[in-house]
Parts: C-alpha cells; sequence; structure tokens
C-alpha cells in the first residue's frame, strides 16, 4: 500500500497554483495521471521520485519515505524512473548503463533478453532509435528492482506503431515484477489498456479519481459506439455539408446538415457516435502492420 | 647550443597553473553553471576580465597586490617565507588568474549544455553525489574539460606580459621562453629568437591540433551536444 499525501506550491499556469494530492495506490495498482500541460503531472512523480521536495507524507509499505521530520533522498526510495527523453548516460553502452544501476550482469541480461535488444548491448545511445532507447530506459529502471515504477509520458517520442509493442511490453514488466507502475500520460488510449485506475489533475487538484475505464467511456450518453476527434474541415457540396475529422492517425468524412454545420467550427474537438446503425467491423491487421 | 631551461620554465609553470585551476575550475564553473543568484553576472565579469584586460594593467595590480610591502604579499611572506614578485611562485599566482577564464569559461559551457536529467536518473540509480559527479558527470563533458585543461596549458605558456611584469625575466627563474624570445630580440640575436619562435609556434599548432582532432572524434562517437 502506497500513502500519498503532499503538498507543493507550482509556478505554474496559473500564480500561486498548489499541487494537492491525497491518495491510496493499492500495491500492484497500474495508475495513469492525466491532465492538461501545467496541472502538475510531471512535478507529482518528482516529487515521489524525491526529486522535489513538498509537504505532507508519502508512505510505501509502512516505510516512511518522507513526513515532516523524514526525507529520503532519491538514492533511498525504491523507485524506477523512466524520463520522457530516457535520460540514459551518453558515455556508457547499453550494458553498461544498466550495470551501472545494480553490478548483476545476470539480471541486466535477462532483463536486455526479455526486452528483445541483447543484441544492443554494445551499442552507445546515440546510436539507438527512439523506440530502442525507450526499451534500455525501462531495462535500466527495472535493474533497482524498485517498488514503484513512475513513468513520465513514456511512449510520447515514440510511432504508433513503437508505442503499442512497448506499450504490450510495459504490461510485461508491470506483471512479471510485481509492480505498482504510476504513468503519466496524454493518450486517452493508452490508459484505457494499461492502467487500472485513473487520476485527472486540474491545476494541481484532483478532478476525477476511478476506474480507468469506466472513466473513458462517456457515459452521459447512451451512443452505442463513439469516438473522438478534431474537426478540421468543413466542406459544401451541393445541399449537404461534409465535415472532416482526425481521429488519430485517420481522417473520417462525415455528412452532416445546414444546422448541424452553423453549431461547429473546424478546431472543435468532437465526439462521431452513431445509435441506430449497426457498423461494419473487417480485419485489417495483415495490411497494416508492415 | 640552445639553452632549454626556459622552455622547462614554461612547461612546469604551464603544468603547476593547470593542476591549479583544473581543480578550482570545476567546482567554481558548476557553481557559476547551476547558481540563480543575482551576482552571478558579476562573477562572469570577474571571470572574463583577463581575457580583455592588457596583461601590463594585470601585471601592474599583481606587482601592486603581491609585493611584499603589501598585505597580501606582506601576509604570504611572513607565513610562508615566500616572496610573490620576481619568484617562480609569484608567476604561478599571476598565471593562474591570468589563465583563469581560459578554465573556467569551455567547464561552464559543457555544464551549460548537460542534460540535467541524466543527473537525477543516476541518483535514481541510488548513486551518490560524488559517484555522480565521476561516473556521469565529469565523463559528459569530458570534451570541454579536454578544451579547458589544454587551452589553459597552452595559453600559460603563451603568455608574456604578466610573467615578464610580475617574473622580471630572471634566467633559470622566471625567465620562460616567451620572454627569452623578447630578450633574444632586445639583444638582436635573431638567430636564437627563431628558433625559439619556430619551436613556439610548432607546440601551439600541434596542441591545438590535438584538441580539435580528439573532441571532433569524441563527438562522432557519443554525439554528447
Amino acid at each position: 500500500m502506497i500513502y500519498i499525501n503532499v503538498r507543493k506550491k507550482l509556478s505554474g499556469v496559473i500564480e500561486n497554483m498548489e499541487l494537492e494530492f491525497k491518495l491510496n495506490i493499492k500495491k500492484g495498482e497500474f495508475l495513469a495521471i492525466i491532465g492538461e500541460s501545467g496541472s502538475g503531472k510531471t512535478t507529482l512523480l518528482r516529487i515521489i521520485a524525491g526529486l522535489e521536495k513538498s509537504e505532507g507524507e508519502i508512505i510505501v509499505d509502512k516505510e516512511i519515505w518522507q513526513n515532516e521530520k523524514i526525507f529520503l533522498p532519491p538514492q533511498k526510495r525504491e523507485i524506477g524512473f523512466v524520463f520522457q527523453d530516457f535520460a540514459l548516460f551518453p558515455n556508457m553502452n547499453v550494458l553498461e548503463n544498466l550495470l551501472y544501476v545494480k553490478n548483476d550482469k545476470d539480471l541486466a541480461n535477462h532483463l536486455l533478453k526479455i526486452s528483445g535488444i541483447e543484441n544492443l548491448k554494445n551499442r552507445y545511445p546515440n546510436t539507438l532509435s527512439g523506440g530502442q532507447k525507450q526499451r534500455v530506459a525501462l531495462a535500466r529502471a527495472l535493474m533497482r528492482k524498485p517498488k514503484i515504477l513512475l513513468l513520465d509520458e513514456p511512449f510520447s517520442a515514440l510511432d504508433e506503431k513503437r508505442r503499442e509493442d512497448l506499450q504490450d511490453r510495459l504490461y510485461f514488466f508491470h506483471k512479471e515484477f510485481d509492480l505498482t507502475t504510476i504513468m503519466v500520460s496524454h493518450s486517452s488510449s493508452e490508459v484505457y489498456k494499461l492502467a487500472d485506475n485513473l487520476v485527472e489533475l486540474n491545476y494541481g487538484k484532483i478532478k476525477r479519481y476511478g476506474n480507468a475505464k469506466k472513466l473513458l467511456i462517456n457515459s452521459k450518453t447512451s451512443e452505442k459506439f463513439t469516438i473522438r476527434g478534431k474537426l478540421i474541415d468543413i466542406i459544401k457540396a451541393d445541399i449537404i455539408n461534409i465535415a472532416v475529422v482526425s481521429v488519430g492517425n485517420n481522417i473520417i468524412e462525415c455528412v452532416i446538415s445546414q444546422n448541424e454545420a452553423k453549431n461547429l467550427k473546424i478546431g472543435d474537438n468532437v465526439i462521431l457516435s452513431t445509435k441506430a446503425f449497426h457498423p461494419n467491423i473487417r480485419v485489417i491487421n495483415e495490411n497494416i502492420i508492415s | 647550443m640552445i639553452d632549454f631551461t626556459p622552455f622547462i620554465l614554461s612547461f612546469k609553470l604551464a603544468f603547476i597553473v593547470t593542476l591549479i585551476l583544473l581543480f578550482i575550475g570545476i567546482p567554481y564553473a558548476w557553481y557559476l553553471s547551476n547558481t540563480k543568484s543575482k551576482i552571478k553576472p558579476f562573477l562572469e565579469t570577474i571571470t572574463a576580465l583577463p581575457i580583455v584586460l592588457p596583461p601590463s594593467v594585470l601585471g601592474f595590480y599583481l606587482l601592486v597586490f603581491l609585493s611584499p610591502d603589501s598585505f597580501l604579499g606582506g601576509v604570504v611572506y611572513k607565513l610562508f617565507h615566500l616572496k610573490l614578485v620576481f619568484s617562480f611562485p609569484g608567476l604561478v599566482v599571476a598565471s593562474s588568474i591570468y589563465s583563469f577564464p581560459f578554465m573556467i569559461q569551455p567547464i561552464q559551457s559543457g555544464f551549460d549544455t548537460l542534460n540535467k536529467n541524466i543527473i537525477e536518473a543516476s541518483y535514481l540509480s541510488g548513486k551518490s553525489r560524488l559517484t555522480t559527479l565521476f561516473k556521469v558527470i565529469l565523463p559528459n563533458i569530458k570534451s570541454s574539460l579536454l578544451t579547458a585543461i589544454v587551452i589553459t596549458f597552452a595559453h600559460t605558456i603563451g603568455e608574456f606580459g604578466v610573467v615578464l611584469m610580475v617574473g622580471g625575466s630572471i634566467p633559470g627563474k622566471t625567465e620562460v621562453a616567451s620572454v627569452a624570445i623578447y630578450d633574444y630580440v632586445e639583444n638582436l640575436d635573431y638567430h636564437s629568437a627563431h628558433i625559439y619562435s619556430a619551436i613556439l609556434l610548432i607546440i601551439s599548432f600541434l596542441v591545438l591540433f590535438f584538441v580539435y582532432f580528439i573532441n571532433h572524434n569524441q563527438r562522432k562517437r557519443y554525439d554528447l551536444y
């Protein structure tokens, strides 16, 4: 069980914003933290890691990491941290990056093997692709056998295909190493796929908390399915209008009426939904993955 | 036969000065790179001053402040029986001040461009500040360190005005190579001046070439910047 109850003044988007975070996290839980930029997500991770000081308490498995009297430095907290830019040591090759954390060759080789990067162990970080760096960063974070794994938008620098592959891998590690994982994320599909619970921060305060899947599925309406997207164009064709919506990497066209078009403006975030029709579904696997 | 004493003096001086400045330079440059204090521009100005100041101005002030009649020079003389003008220790002090920016500025810019996340990643790997300094920070600014060391060394060998004023060109004691050339020319001994000048020119070229060559290869290998 991890108990976090911290406060810290932030100089964020708003002047004198205060981060206030109080939560119990179960052992083995996968928690996602979402929220606008500047809402305090990264700061919260840094506070848990001991990289930034804050008021309040952090108690992990009955061990006090911080309270009014005690403040364990990052060195003493059993934490694995994956930075957004991976922060690999440029002067060390892949294997040395892992061994620097703990001089345990068996563990390092095992981690490299199950990460699928055994063949890269003599390479230096600057010769690796984003996805490869990410795997090294994850493997390095696990070298300390951490109680808590913290990830700061770990997939934001990767393309779609790599992202999915690494999400699967992360989930595997989460289970395999019995980790409690806290991940800052911008992507709802990522959160939906990986997280048990979700916290949404808004100006430093918890806005929503609960089961990730339940919270992410829009519960206000009763559509059979919904897709979120961004309206990028409205094309007038004779008497009808076509709304062009970007969803992920796809562009969807959708017929709308004159009246509907009036209420929309380009750049709006929109939800596409349908009730009456039965959606068609077909397999596309072999074509998409090259 | 050429007398190599001035060269040996030059190298001895440069070696000692570089060593002293390296020890002062790393913590001082680290402080400058990380401080948010308002006195930072002031400290940076003081640090860079020897680059723009005429050597004669610096030499003059050092003569005034280091002489046994002055407060500072007097204290050193009483405590250690060390005269800081017209002596080799005096040259070391003067050269250390004169070459100071050449050590600080490259190291500071190395620290400035270092990805600070790797320092935190090292702490999160359970490593102390000292281990982080030697295993992560310094190796990743290696080319800056090398530049600082070699340029400081070369600059100390090449300096003239300050060593002439503070050292006084005493053969075997404070007459370094650059000053010796001046003395030869003054005595119309062009032959010796030619030889000394050519040697200094070649050394300077080789030293600079070494820095650029190594740095070029380093960057290619680690992509440090």
